[in-house]
């Protein structure tokens, strides 16, 4: 039977096993919109395109499965692009379609038309216009294929009108095949085994875990090989959770406000095994001079991420978890006590460098609240068992050193293009993939105002999603900087006119809750957390000018932290 | 150092800008992009001289082959390969000049396409040197325009 394009749109959806779209209508869409409105998916309505990405990319990461975006041509389109470049920077696999003009018009400067595939082609893995509606189908099924394969990423197709009301006797093919993708999910077992005996001789060997443990599902494998060995491992900002930051091998986040053991580690280590992680500046620091004394191993799934920053010595090309589980069957059996007792002297070492420095704030009771210790208490009261997201700055430095993740897939941020207004629309899709679970945004005051209209959508579906706003009344992020570098001119990071953001929760149909004492914030934690029906804002008035410590200055090695 | 990297790609529109795209986005340069469909009319060839050390290199070749629609990247640098481009080159003549122009033209294998009262249009086929060094001999006489195809290339077949 002939069906339209919208109608083969609505059926391959089912067929990838879409639950949610996460969308905003417009004319190029309407047919679409029209079939939605008894189709057996879930549309939500954001209220800004941005935070429609966002939204699907906080499912992706907290579910697992892809997200998927509908919007319409032009501006709608256009609102999607800071969405699908931070999807992009972090891996995610999110699906963005975006309505287009009929192709007739194509190019005509059209009502409405934007060339969304050339604006997102360097911020997509890949991206299609379809022509015709005889590919829709099989562009669909390629698009989620490519987006939620090998090293995954958002796919966005734009979809011209007339496909959209066009028929055709549509052919849903059951596998994909394209001639110039073929991802290597299988290291080279060669590069393994030498891989292995290059660490079984080394004496301070050192993991570097990367958010590639967690998108592959490696996180299992990454322990039981840490442990395995008896190796330390340190955690980027992407790879928390994807170890358990409780572990006793565990040396917390590594780079620019990474702790002070895991810096003076990665200096001093005589072997890195990167595991799913790039080198990023932010992780590196002087790239000279960071981890000068090692061998590399890295193992990624995408060849270009290798020997791109840092040169490496054994490059091996592979999805994490199957690499680490080549690694065990390799190891297995194998007594390694003695190469256990080689590395007592290293655990002794960077036990010193623990003790000689650890993460430390001072709340006093009598004092303004810190927000290391509103980060700490949230810790406690939700067990560690929440999924936080965050925003953008000193907010997501302190959610990343002060909650410990044991889970993947429970700590959202926008790690690579580092997008203020991400946390809140993210914790929005996060709470749609796991209803029953605490999701909370640790914002800062000015990041949450950025995509704060988001606030009517968690009302409309009743989330419970919670916002702790670590109010300082600062781009604090920017203020510290301006503090270190530029002689304390404090130029456009003060926020002079905010909100009130408990009576702006309340506008909205939220809960809003402030906090001005350190005896405030744990009955504003607890009483926001018993909130199941809605949202709820939690205001926490912070000492405004403090700061992120341990840093190490942009461009700095690793070694020269800055410790307050 | 100088390398010729033969893409097979998808014959699709939008394929061009996506390779264009990432040389540009990722600061790699390209010296010349020669393209067109292969003996499969869903193949394209590309042939790209760029230049850059050897990190670069592997960047490009490794950039290259991440795109969907880039089938096989090939690094002719590093094997037997014959290279050849092609030239337009308008020389201005007087009745003096046109003989030498000619006999330049003929040394090279060049041959005229076009003649004017003042000017030859000579078309040459070779490699790097040889463009060159026609130029380089033509130039005296005045070279009032010149197109260059950009490189293609093809590898060698193995002698036995
Ligand atoms: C969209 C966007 N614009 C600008 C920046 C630059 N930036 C990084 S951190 C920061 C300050 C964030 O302030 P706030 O949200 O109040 O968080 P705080 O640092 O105070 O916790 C800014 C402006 C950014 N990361 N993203």
């Amino acid at each position: 039977m002939k069906r339209t394009g919208a109608q083969i749109f609505i059926e391959a959806l089912l067929r990838e096993g879409v639950k949610y779209i996460f969308g905003y209508p417009g004319g190029a869409v309407l047919p679409i919109y029209n079939e939605l409105f008894d189709a057996p998916i879930n549309h939500i309505l954001v209220r800004h395109e941005q935070a429609a990405v966002h939204a699907a990319d906080g499912y992706a990461r907290a579910s697992g499965k892809p997200g998927v975006v509908l919007v319409t041509s032009g501006p709608g389109a256009t609102n999607t692009v800071t969405g699908i470049a931070t999807a992009y920077m972090d891996s995610i696999p999110v699906v963005v379609f975006t309505g287009q003009v009929p192709t007739p018009l194509i190019g005509n400067d059209a009502f409405q038309e934007a060339d969304i595939v050339g604006i997102t082609r360097p911020c997509t893995k890949h991206n299609y216009l379809v022509k015709d509606v005889k590919d829709l189908a099989r562009i669909i099924k390629e698009a989620f294929y490519i987006a939620t394969s090998g090293r995954p990423g958002p796919v966005l197709v734009d979809l011209p009108k007339d496909v959209l009301t066009n028929s055709t006797e549509p052919r849903y093919p059951s596998e994909v095949k394209l001639r110039g993708y073929n991802p290597t999910y299988k290291g080279h077992p060669k590069q393994i085994e030498k891989a292995l005996n290059l660490i079984l001789r080394s004496r301070r060997p050192l993991i570097y875990a990367g958010g590639g443990v967690v998108l592959s599902g490696g996180s299992e494998e990454l322990r039981a090989f840490a442990e395995k060995l008896n190796i330390p491992v340190t955690m980027t900002l992407m790879g928390l959770g994807g170890f358990p930051g409780t572990h006793p091998l565990s040396l917390g986040m590594l780079g620019m406000h990474g702790t002070y053991r895991a810096n003076m580690a990665v200096t001093h280590c005589d072997c890195l095994i990167a595991i799913g992680s790039r080198f990023d500046d932010r992780v590196t620091g002087k790239i000279e001079e960071f981890a000068p004394h090692a061998k590399i191993v890295h193992v990624d799934i995408d060849p270009t991420s290798i020997s791109k920053n840092v040169q490496v010595d054994i490059p091996i090309v592979g999805d994490v978890k199957l690499v680490l589980r080549d690694f065990l069957r390799l190891m297995e059996g194998r007594d390694l006590s003695h190469y256990h007792k080689e590395l007592e002297e290293w655990h002794q070492q960077i036990e010193e460098w623990k003790r000689a420095h650890r993460m430390a704030y001072q709340q006093k009771m009598r004092g303004k609240i810190k927000p290391q210790y509103v980060v700490e208490k949230i810790y406690e009261l939700t067990r560690g068992d929440a999924i936080i997201t965050t925003e953008v700055g000193q907010n997501q430095m302190w959610a990343a050193q002060y909650y410990l993740f044991d889970k993947p897939r429970r700590f959202l941020t926008s790690g690579g293009l580092g997008t203020m207004g991400y946390g809140f629309p993210a914790a929005i899709g996060a709470q749609f993939a796991h209803p029953e679970m605490t999701v909370i945004d640790i914002a800062g005051d000015g990041s949450i105002q950025m995509n704060i209209q988001e606030l009517a959508t968690a009302v409309q579906y009743r989330l419970p999603v919670k916002v702790a706003i670590l109010n300082n009344g600062f781009l604090g992020m920017v203020r510290q900087w301006q503090e270190l570098f530029y002689d304390k001119r404090y130029s456009a990071s003060c926020i002079q006119v905010a909100p009130d953001f408990v009576k702006l929760a309340q506008a909205y149909g939220a809960v809003g809750l402030r906090a001005m004492k350190p005896r405030e914030v744990v009955p504003v934690i607890e009483k926001a957390l018993s909130i199941k029906d809605r949202p709820v804002i939690m205001d926490f008035h912070v000492d405004r000018e403090e700061s992120v410590y341990p840093m190490v200055p942009a461009g700095a090695p690793l070694s020269k932290m800055l410790l307050v | 150092m100088r390398h010729t990297i033969s893409v097979l790609v998808d014959n699709e529109f939008g394929v061009l800008s996506r390779v264009a795209g990432l040389f540009s986005g990722r600061g790699f340069n390209i010296e010349s992009l020669c393209v067109a469909e292969t003996q499969d009319p869903t193949v394209s060839r590309m042939t790209i001289v760029t230049s850059g050390d050897d990190q670069i290199i592997e960047q490009i070749t490794k950039q290259l082959n991440k795109l969907i629609n880039v089938i096989k990247v090939i690094d002719l640098t590093e094997t037997e390969h014959i290279e050849r481009e092609m030239v337009l080159l308008k020389v201005g003549t007087t009745s003096e000049t046109r003989a030498e122009v000619l006999r330049i033209a003929d040394i090279f294998r060049g041959r005229i396409v076009d003649v004017s009262p003042t000017s030859y249009t000579i078309e040459v086929t070779g490699d790097e040197e040889k463009i060159e060094a026609i130029m380089t001999l033509l130039k005296p006489f005045g070279i009032k325009e010149l197109v260059r195809t950009g490189k293609v290339a093809i590898a060698r077949s193995p002698k036995k």
